[in-house]
């Protein structure tokens, strides 16, 4: 679906990113870990054509996203960044439906369908009975849920979530990613994670891309990515590893 | 997908739409007429004196419909910089961008009086040109502030207002009465000509920034976001930049600067019908239409036979609401 070859970014003259290349393929989860600063929001940000490429080239759907307009990207890819915060009474349902923006006209009021994918996505979010409450007068993580519905709503084949769990409790941690999992199932779709929680990247992810200063240091499989050295190498800390009692997964424990 | 196939609520957003259109366009008509019958002189509804339907149609209409546009102008220029640089307090008047169209307005009137379209021609520069500064002072690396936005009009409109201040020494004596009511906004000086210039600017502005009232409902969340869904955000910037220049080009060339309009009108529209732009821009065209009007009948008839500049009543309601909008963050 999403192709990245060997692409390079920087702002000014500081190189961000150099050297990066993975592909998202149908129905997978990709889950980018590194320290802060090292270039993870940035390579969402050029994945979904904000930032200009200095090097290499990505490819959406086969073509090359450079060429593609705004409409076309914004069809095919949905970003939940972080934290946004509005001063107008906007309500939750009328900040869904925004997400709709590139599937109607310019003009006109929201189809049917448009109320539908975007009560639908409310729902999926754990969000029932929100649709008149104001955006401003939600919590840090209701507000991080509805940014997220609004994502689901837009119907992309493509996620791009930037800490979509930074403001979240427990439960809808595991939330967020069962639902990113079952949109990946379902239709096809496929996303990419930024994330600091190693053990639900391993859960989740069916691929992890690590990233420091700007270069990939390793991927692969959780099992094969999320080793002790790399851990070490990418973040600076040791940590114990065993299997997830339950899933038989990786997981991972700091060691202080 | 099957799942998701439930009954579905209509959305009401058109209904309230209507309701509430509806109920101001009647609103606006009985506006309309109550103008026009009340002032210095009170019409009667039938049987018009020959010297009394000259003030009707000479004096009075062309004054209550330059309000109506200038009003309209005013209200969706609010709404639209409002809902683009993400503030509810961005205000023409507040921005600078009145005293930019003004600047133009009184360099057409020094230096090219012959030509009658250079007044609003180089207001529209002037509000254009106000409206690039202001933008460009207030926006930093790390995007824009609210106070940041605030404080770059002031010195924009301070900084203009000393330089009309100048321009104002070039005038005769009987000249500087009337140019200081015109600088506080003020209607009386109406001729069918303004009223055109006005309508057309109105209509073309309100139209302009309707058609992109669904992505201004995106960008008032945040301009990133807005890019993410698929807004060309460079393009809705410079259509919503260049209607308020030309609509508050058009009107203060007409009746100088009116403040605070753009700033009472689209804030009660939003009370009402939520933050919208698709129902907000429209509704706060009509809005601004009744409130002008209305509060040029006061000015007009407070202390007949005297007059007020209509700008010092809509000042009077403004700064108020100005300072519970900043201390409600």
């Amino acid at each position: 679906m999403l192709e990245v070859r060997d692409i390079s970014v920087g702002y000014d003259e500081r190189t961000v990113l150099s050297g990066v290349t993975f592909d998202l393929r149908e129905g997978e989860i990709i889950a980018l870990l590194g320290a802060n600063g090292a270039g993870k929001t940035t390579l969402i940000r050029a994945l979904n054509g904000t930032l200009p490429l200095v090097n290499g080239e990505i490819l959406l759907t086969s073509r090359r996203i450079s060429e593609m307009s705004r409409r076309e990207i914004a069809g095919q890819v949905a970003v939940v960044a972080q934290e946004n915060e509005t001063r107008f009474p906007v309500t939750v349902l009328e900040f869904v439906l925004s997400g709709r923006y590139v599937h109607g006209g310019a003009l006109g009021w929201e189809t049917e369908r448009d109320l539908e994918f975007a009560r639908n996505a409310l729902r999926d979010c754990d969000l029932d009975g929100f649709e008149d409450r104001l955006m401003n007068h939600l919590s840090g993580g209701e507000r991080q849920r509805v940014v997220l519905a609004r994502a689901l709503a837009a119907g992309s084949m493509t996620l791009l979530l930037d800490e979509p769990t930074a403001n979240l409790d427990l439960s809808h941690q595991a939330m967020m990613f069962r639902l990113v999992r079952k949109r990946c199932a379902e239709c096809g779709c496929s996303a990419i994670v930024i994330t600091h929680d190693l053990n639900l990247a391993a859960e989740f992810a069916d691929e992890i891309v690590m990233l420091k200063a700007g270069k990939i240091t390793a991927q692969g499989s959780p099992a094969e990515v999320l080793t002790a050295e790399n851990i070490r190498n990418t973040f600076g800390v040791d940590v114990l590893l065993d299997r997830h009692p339950v899933s038989g997964n990786v997981r991972v424990t700091s060691v202080f | 997908m099957a799942i998701y196939l439930k009954t579905v609520k209509k959305n009401d957003s058109k209904r309230k739409y209507l309701l509430v259109g509806g109920g101001l366009i009647l609103l606006l008509l009985i506006v309309l007429f109550g103008a026009a019958l009340l002032g210095a002189e009170r019409l009667p509804l039938f049987d018009l004196s020959e010297q009394q339907r000259t003030i009707l149609f000479d004096i009075r209409l062309p004054r209550i419909l330059l309000g109506a546009a200038v009003g309209a102008s005013l209200a969706v220029a609010g709404a639209g910089l409002q809902s683009l640089l993400r503030n509810p307090l961005a205000e023409p008047y507040l921005l600078g961008v009145s005293n930019g169209a003004a600047l133009g307005t009184m360099l057409a009137f020094v230096f090219f009086q012959s030509f009658e379209w250079s007044r609003p021609l180089l207001a529209f520069a002037g509000a254009g040109l106000a409206t690039v500064a202001v933008y460009r002072m207030a926006r930093s690396r790390t995007g824009m502030n609210v106070e940041r936005l605030v404080l770059s009009g002031v010195i924009v409109t301070t900084f203009l207002s000393s330089v009309i201040v100048m321009l104002t020494t070039l005038l005769d004596v009987a000249k500087l009465r009337s140019f200081t009511f015109w600088l506080l906004g003020d209607l009386s000086q109406s001729t069918m000509n303004g009223v055109y210039i006005s309508f057309g600017a109105m209509l073309i502005g309100t139209l302009v920034l309707a058609s992109q009232a669904k992505a201004l409902n995106l960008m008032m969340v945040g301009e990133r976001d807005a890019f993410d869904f698929g807004v060309e955000v460079g393009r809705v910037r410079l259509l919503v930049f260049g209607s308020a220049s030309l609509v508050v080009g058009a009107a203060v060339a007409a009746s100088g600067s009116v403040g605070y309009v753009g700033l009472i009108v689209p804030h009660l529209v939003r009370l009402t019908v939520g933050s919208d732009n698709r129902l907000v821009v429209p509704l706060s065209a009509i809005t601004g239409a009744i409130f002008v009007i209305f509060a040029d009948t006061i000015a007009r008839t407070a202390i007949a036979p005297r007059e007020l500049p209509v700008g010092a009543i809509t000042a009077l309601v403004g700064a108020p609401l100005f300072i519970y909008l900043l201390r409600r963050k």
